[in-house]
């Protein structure tokens, strides 16, 4: 099993959705972040004081897939979020060591 | 025979119609007295309801206008002390004016203070006391000063905002209450006031409606406790931007509206004076709102909403002195300039001296209530209100727009007092309650947050 954990644009969130869903992939995490890479923020001002703004909102999605899947699930997110652009984000994976149901204590592959 | 009881019959019917015309006269002259004591009436009716609904705008402007503006000024661990501290004041100043503060400010006394009689508001009645309006109850008139002694010491707080203590606060603007506002509001409005130029002030200085004794107060008083307080910890290398320009949006929009109580209604009645305030309050706030958005726009490209909104209260700080004395063009002039100067002295002064005024209370009112007052000085006219009268009741002129230079004077004066008040009083109540109980917040309470530290309580639960 693997963890693939992207950082996407707020924007792209429906679309990567979307085409995870068509590769079979239910079940996700996602959760509002903030960061940057290399992409720069902005300047904000407020009654004369300038704030420079750095830490940007991001879309992070985590989600536990088989093996078989976790090249699938990268190549859905690389099509459906990126722009071209600075800031697209970012795609890692890690090795899982077990992932158990709550509900019945079911283990393995057969839990995700 | 026939004619002469012909006669006699003829004189009998006049004398009795002449003693049945002299009855009806009395029931007419009773009318009349009858219909004038309605117009009277209805006139007190008009006033007085005008005056109520004045007291309630005013009110707003504390609760929750500027407990939304400032709330949203500050950080979101901090918003609901800002907020309390303006509860507090609608509370506290309450209880005091009832006791004491009326009877200090309103009373007659010396020129510079009342005296006591209406302690416990003893005398305080239903009827009018005609010195200040022979038109409404008399306590009509104290209600609505006391919305304007709430406000006023509720500004300052946007000084001390996040580093304050609850406790410390309360007891320095109670006190702040009773040894500032009341004499500053005694000598411009009060009975024998040294500057109420409305009966006879031995240095008239014109203020309508608070130039002097809410803005100039409040504001100078909150430079001197921003300077002494000290700046807030990571002041100014951290970035501490506003949790959120919805809520202070919100609050700006009801200031503005419920400053047409605090302008319209000094005209303590319902008749042509409260109309001209009125539109002077809306043509000063608008054209301010523009003059510092476009100054804004100038210097940094883009108009910000916090800034339009800065600016609009700009505008109505600085027309309050001036609301019942100008002429509607004239709120105009006064609107551009007070918009671009305040957004001047937030936006330059404030970083070239360092102070923390965390909510430009002194950049806003304490610049803006002086500039007002000055220009109200200038633009003055009898035309719109004849302040000044000879022995014979003609008007004289009122400022410089009506050749009268020397009212400026009379105005920096006015000024000046306002200005020593604020700093020698403040400065030493600031020194007793902060070596009897303490004024600021430990570091680690400030860093905590204050809502949780003062109050036990978040601002916004998220769990939930």
């Amino acid at each position: 099993m693997e963890k693939i954990e992207a950082i996407i644009q707020p924007s792209k969130l429906d679309a990567v959705k979307d085409a995870l869903l068509e590769v079979g992939i239910e079940g996700m995490t996602i959760l509002e972040a903030r960061g940057h890479g290399r992409q720069k923020g902005h300047t904000e001002f407020y009654r004369g004081r300038e704030y420079t703004v750095d830490l940007l909102p991001k879309v992070k999605i985590e989600m536990v897939v088989p093996d078989e899947l976790a090249e699938k699930a990268v190549q859905a997110i690389l099509s459906s979020a990126r722009t071209g652009k600075i800031g697209d984000g970012k795609i890692f994976r890690s090795k899982i060591d077990d992932a158990i149901r709550i509900r019945n204590d079911e283990r393995g592959s057969s839990a995700l | 025979m026939r004619s002469r009881a012909w006669r006699i019959f003829l004189v009998l019917t006049m004398f009795s119609s002449c003693a049945a015309f002299a009855q009806s006269a009395a029931p007419v002259a009773d009318q009349l007295a009858r219909l004038q004591a309605q117009i009277a009436q209805a006139q007190s009716a008009a006033d007085n309801s005008w005056m109520l609904v004045s007291a309630a705008l005013v009110l707003l402007m504390t609760g929750p206008g500027l407990a939304l503006f400032y709330g949203g000024l500050v950080r979101r661990k901090n918003v609901l002390s800002v907020m309390m501290q303006s509860f507090a004041m609608m509370c506290i100043i309450t209880v005091v004016w009832a006791l004491v503060t009326y009877s200090l400010a309103f009373d007659s006394g010396t020129a510079f203070i009342g005296g006591l009689h209406h302690l416990f508001l003893r005398g305080v009645g239903l009827k009018p006391d005609p010195a200040y309006s022979a038109t409404i109850p008399l306590q009509t008139f104290m209600i609505y000063q006391l919305m304007f002694a709430i406000i006023t010491p509720a500004l300052i707080t946007g000084a001390f905002a996040e580093r304050m203590k609850f406790s410390g606060m309360a007891v320095f603007l109670t006190l702040w209450s009773i040894f500032v506002y009341s004499p500053m509001a005694h000598m411009v409005w009060g009975k024998g006031g040294l500057l109420n130029a409305a009966m006879g002030g031995s240095i008239p200085c014109l203020d309508f409606a608070g130039g002097t004794v809410v803005h100039v107060t409040s504001g100078v008083s909150a430079l001197v406790c921003a300077l002494y307080l000290g700046k807030r910890i990571g002041y100014p290398r951290e970035a501490m931007p506003p949790h959120s320009l919805v809520l202070s949006f919100i609050g700006a929009c009801l200031l503005w509206v419920g400053w047409f109580g605090f302008n319209a209604g000094s005209a303590l009645g319902s008749g042509p004076l409260a109309t001209s305030a009125f539109v002077n309050t809306q043509f000063a706030a608008a054209a301010a709102a523009l003059s510092w958005a476009a100054a804004e726009w100038m210097r940094s490209g883009k108009p910000s909403a916090l800034g339009a909104i800065s600016g609009a209260v700009a505008g109505l700080v600085a027309i309050t002195p001036a609301a019942g004395f100008v002429q509607p063009m004239s709120a105009l002039v006064i609107g551009v300039i007070a918009g671009a100067f305040c957004f001047f002295m937030v936006v330059k002064v404030k970083t070239w001296f360092g102070y923390d005024d965390a909510l430009d209370a002194f950049g806003v009112h304490g610049a803006g209530g002086t500039l007002g007052a000055i220009l109200t000085g200038v633009f003055a006219t009898s035309a719109i209100n004849p302040i000044f009268k000879d022995a014979k009741g003609n008007p004289l002129p009122s400022g410089v727009v009506d050749g009268n230079w020397h009212q400026l004077f009379n105005q920096f004066v006015g000024v000046a007092i306002a200005w020593t008040i604020s700093i020698i009083g403040t400065y030493i109540l600031l020194k007793l309650v902060d070596s009897t109980i303490g004024l600021r917040a430990t570091r680690e309470d400030e860093m905590e947050g204050l809502d949780v530290t003062q109050h036990g309580e978040e601002g916004y639960e998220y769990a939930s």
